[in-house]
């Protein structure tokens, strides 16, 4: 169970991202993080693995209290936590596969990754995990030789490496088209059932929202506008969640 | 912007324009009397003599030589006539020959001389042999078209009982042209002007690359420490430089003795003291570290990591030695390159020089990461009051500490005669700014170290960069003596600035999404270096380092003005003795090797990036 405490963060410059945001999310839920953009939801999502430091509140997991942890706890906190981001964030010029290796680093001792030595079984790992997202045969090419989705795939692949027990996705498929977005999205939908991964998933579209998600939270300029169900969405809470102007789209 | 609105308002703005022009020409004709431009000077008809004469000397460098052939030709001459008139001579007209009109006159005076048949457009010098065989000359000129010349000559009243001479030396080119000694001295200056470049080039990068992360504001920025941690650092990373340099000078020496400087034993050593330290850091280091492990494991690990170490010191000493000793073996085995020889050996000479000091640093870096780690495992141990008594006496023992050892360098530098008013000084300043940064940033990991390390990485890099290589070549001059290695120490000193800089920019401008990504995964940040940032930066660094390698090669040829080697040297020495010919074939070098490297470089980029 990861619990959100009255989650607060305030960038230099006074810029107020998240104000006192508060919920709880089970263990292997698939929870939607909906909001216009600038609403918080990428801080949110970079404030419980802190990404980005919280100026107040907590976020708890389990027994630990991540805010409060030193470096060194943080590093094996963050490990169990993969991460997927809406530009994938793929090191260019790495191979895919040193890409998907690097999902690893929190776990192979420091010093042998500095020489790019990884366990043999580290490396069969990453091809096993590049099977699974259907791209074994990319595994030796540069990572920006590949298409948009094929990248995003190479970007979950690294997250699986990490064995998470939560992904935190950041619009993983704002920069996809709808037929790439609809893979990515079972792929995620794969790794929530059948690993049992807790996934927090900041998206756009409602629909998606409506077929993926166990459950949505809204924000609306840092403040928790909307938690419930995705059907629970009418078109009231809809102008809550986006502002009167907005037209329902897709 | 709005239309300007009154009448008033354009005025007024007219009025602020002229004054702005009015200004300018102001600041120009100051400029022009500062820098005394003087075009009456410029144009009397002794300057420009003067300039024609050095563009007419620079437009014919000094490239090739004709091999040159003396032809004299000599016809008998009284001076006074004697009694009997001397006989003629039989002159054959289709070889060269020469006719003295008349054979003979009084002293001092006055006869033509006219040559025949003689290589066309030659230089001639006309001499007055005596009996003594003491040429005299009298008269140089120039043959004309078809090596015919004519020319009056007023002879020394000089008379002699017997027969004189006459005679005309001629020099003709014969054969092919050949290379010119300025051309054979120019092309092995600029061939040591190509190698100091590539030197020193090789040598800032080697030395810029780690220190550019220490000035990248993005990389530096996150890095905070607390006030406790920090000044452990500051209070034992003294003791890691002066014994790691300690330990590696004594394992040096060890080394000698267990070989017994046998070639057979220091290879033996050489390969031997790594192995051992390769499996100790297999054991040490496992390659899985999903669980955190007992502090037992941890502290004998340790001790593994701590022999393993050692033992990769002594395979380095080792490995000097045996690189010195191969060095003398290949000298004599292939004297014909002996260079090669002494290449090898000075391998091993700076691997001795720098064991010492990389050791040191290794340990200081060591042990401030352990003083680090020692004020966090303080921090959960101890509780709130006792953690800030620490903190605030060990802050003030640093902050004395710091400062001494900064005033001890100053006390060094400037051989100051009363030291300890001025160390005690200065340690209780220290000693109150500690307890001020300790009571400021007391209890939180806040101290912004990664900041502070920037800010002194960027003002030492700014600093060096100003001062010209040229001027930094005058103090390496008087270190290691005129010549290219002066000039090599003092360009790669500039270089280290300038790539430092130029570097640590291209790392603050890589994309910051695979750095948070990498971050995410858990990995420290060195890692985060390793993965996200260095595969980033390889195409802008090799980029920047071959500029400055074309940059380094212009350089290179002007440090020799100041003793630093390279072409610089001749071209000085040229200018200054107004041999402008030869110093224009300098600079023909000059210009070609620059456009080439200049193409090269361009090429080579575009391959590369």
């Amino acid at each position: 169970m990861l619990s959100v405490r009255r989650l607060t963060k305030v960038y230099e410059g006074g810029v107020v991202a998240l104000s006192e945001v508060t919920f709880d999310v089970p263990r292997g839920q698939f929870l939607a993080v909906i909001g216009l953009s600038g609403s918080g939801k990428s801080t949110l999502l970079r404030c419980i693995n802190r990404l980005v430091e919280p100026t107040s509140g907590q976020v708890l997991w389990g027994d630990l209290d991540i805010t409060a942890a030193p470096q060194e706890d943080l590093r094996r906190i963050r490990r169990r936590i993969g991460m997927v981001f809406q530009h994938f964030n793929l090191v260019h010029r790495s191979s895919v596969l040193t890409n998907v290796l690097a999902g690893r680093l929190g776990y192979v001792n420091p010093a042998w990754s500095l020489v790019n030595r990884f366990p043999a079984a580290d490396v069969e790992k990453a091809m096993r995990q590049l099977e699974r997202v259907g791209i074994p045969d990319k595994a030796r090419q540069r990572a920006d030789e590949l298409s948009g989705g094929q990248q995003q795939r190479v970007g979950v692949a690294r997250a699986l490496m990490q064995d998470p027990e939560i992904i935190l996705a950041d619009e993983p498929v704002a920069s996809l088209d709808p037929v790439l977005a609809h893979s990515l999205m079972q792929h995620l939908e794969k790794i929530n059932k059948e690993d049992g991964v807790t996934v927090l998933c900041s998206l756009h579209f409602l629909d998606l929202v409506h077929r993926y998600a166990d459950r949505a939270i809204a924000l609306n300029e840092g403040r928790l506008v909307f938690d419930g169900l995705p059907k629970e969405i009418d078109d009231r809470r809809f102008k809550e969640i986006y502002g009167k102007e907005a037209e329902r789209v897709g | 912007m709005k239309a300007p609105g009154t009448p008033r308002r354009r005025l007024l703005r007219a009025l602020g324009l002229g004054l702005a022009i009015l200004l300018g020409l102001f600041i120009y004709a100051y400029g022009f009397q500062v820098t005394k431009v003087n075009l009456d000077e410029a144009r009397t008809p002794h300057r420009q003599q003067q300039l024609i004469r050095i563009l007419r000397a620079l437009a014919q460098p000094d490239l090739l030589t004709f091999p040159k052939e003396e032809i004299t030709l000599s016809a008998p001459f009284f001076m006074p006539c004697p009694l009997v008139p001397p006989q003629q001579r039989e002159i054959n007209p289709r070889q060269p020959y020469i006719l003295v009109t008349p054979s003979c006159v009084e002293p001092g005076g006055k006869v033509q001389v006219e040559g025949f048949n003689l290589e066309p457009n030659a230089d001639a010098t006309i001499f007055l042999v005596p009996a003594s065989q003491v040429t005299l000359r009298q008269a140089s000129l120039t043959t004309d078209g078809s090596g015919h010349f004519l020319a009056g000559i007023q002879l020394p009243e000089r008379s002699e009982d017997v027969e004189q001479a006459i005679s005309v030396v001629t020099r003709q080119n014969s054969g092919a042209p050949r290379l010119s000694r300025t051309t054979y001295d120019t092309w092995d200056k600029i061939v040591e002007t190509v190698f100091l470049a590539l030197l020193a080039t090789t040598l800032g990068t080697l030395i810029a690359v780690p220190l550019s992360f220490l000035a990248a504001r993005n990389l530096m920025k996150g890095i905070t420490s607390s006030a406790l941690g920090l000044s452990l650092s500051i209070l034992v990373a003294p003791l890691g430089l002066v014994s790691g340099a300690w330990a590696a000078s004594r394992l040096a020496s060890w080394t000698a003795f267990l070989s017994g400087g046998a070639f057979v034993a220091s290879l033996t050593g050489a390969v031997a003291a790594p192995a051992l330290a390769w499996f100790a850091a297999r054991w040490a280091l496992p390659q899985d570290e999903s669980v955190a492990p007992s502090l037992r494991i941890r502290f004998t690990r340790g001790l593994a990591l701590l022999g393993a170490t050692l033992a990769a010191t002594l395979g380095l000493a080792f490995g000097a030695e045996v690189l010195i000793e191969s060095g003398r073996a290949v000298e004599a085995w292939l004297p014909s390159l002996p260079f090669l020889g002494k290449f090898v050996g000075d391998l091993g000479d700076i691997l001795q020089i720098l064991l010492s000091a990389v050791a040191g640093l290794a340990a200081a870096g060591y042990l401030a990461g352990l003083g680090a780690r020692l004020s966090r495992f303080l921090a959960v141990r101890l509780g709130r009051g006792a953690l800030r008594g620490v903190e605030i006496v060990v802050s003030i023992a640093a902050g004395a500490a710091l400062l001494a050892m900064i005033g001890a360098g100053v006390v060094w530098l400037y051989e100051l005669r009363n030291p300890l008013a001025l160390l005690s000084t200065v340690a209780g300043v220290g000693a109150v700014i500690g307890l001020a940064l300790s009571v400021r940033y007391g209890g939180r990991d806040s101290i912004p170290i990664g900041l502070a390390v920037y800010y002194l990485a960027r003002t030492i890099f700014n600093g060096l960069r100003a001062i010209e290589a040229l001027i930094m070549a005058v103090v390496f001059v008087v270190w290691v003596g005129i010549g290219p290695f002066a000039g090599v120490l003092a360009l790669s000193l500039h270089s280290i600035a300038a790539m430092a800089k130029l570097y640590s920019e291209q790392v603050e401008s890589i994309l910051p999404g695979p750095l948070e990504a990498i971050t995410a995964t858990g990995a420290t940040r060195i890692q985060t270096i390793i993965y996200a940032v260095i595969p980033q930066i390889i195409p802008p660094y090799i980029s920047f380092t071959m500029y400055r390698w074309d940059i380094n090669v212009r350089m290179s040829t002007i440090i020799g003005f100041a003793g630093g080697g390279g072409i610089g040297f001749l071209l000085f020495q040229n200018i200054n003795l107004l041999n402008y010919r030869a110093a224009s074939v300098q600079m023909l070098a000059i210009a070609i090797v620059v456009a080439s490297m200049d193409y090269l470089s361009s090429a080579l980029r575009e391959r590369v990036v």
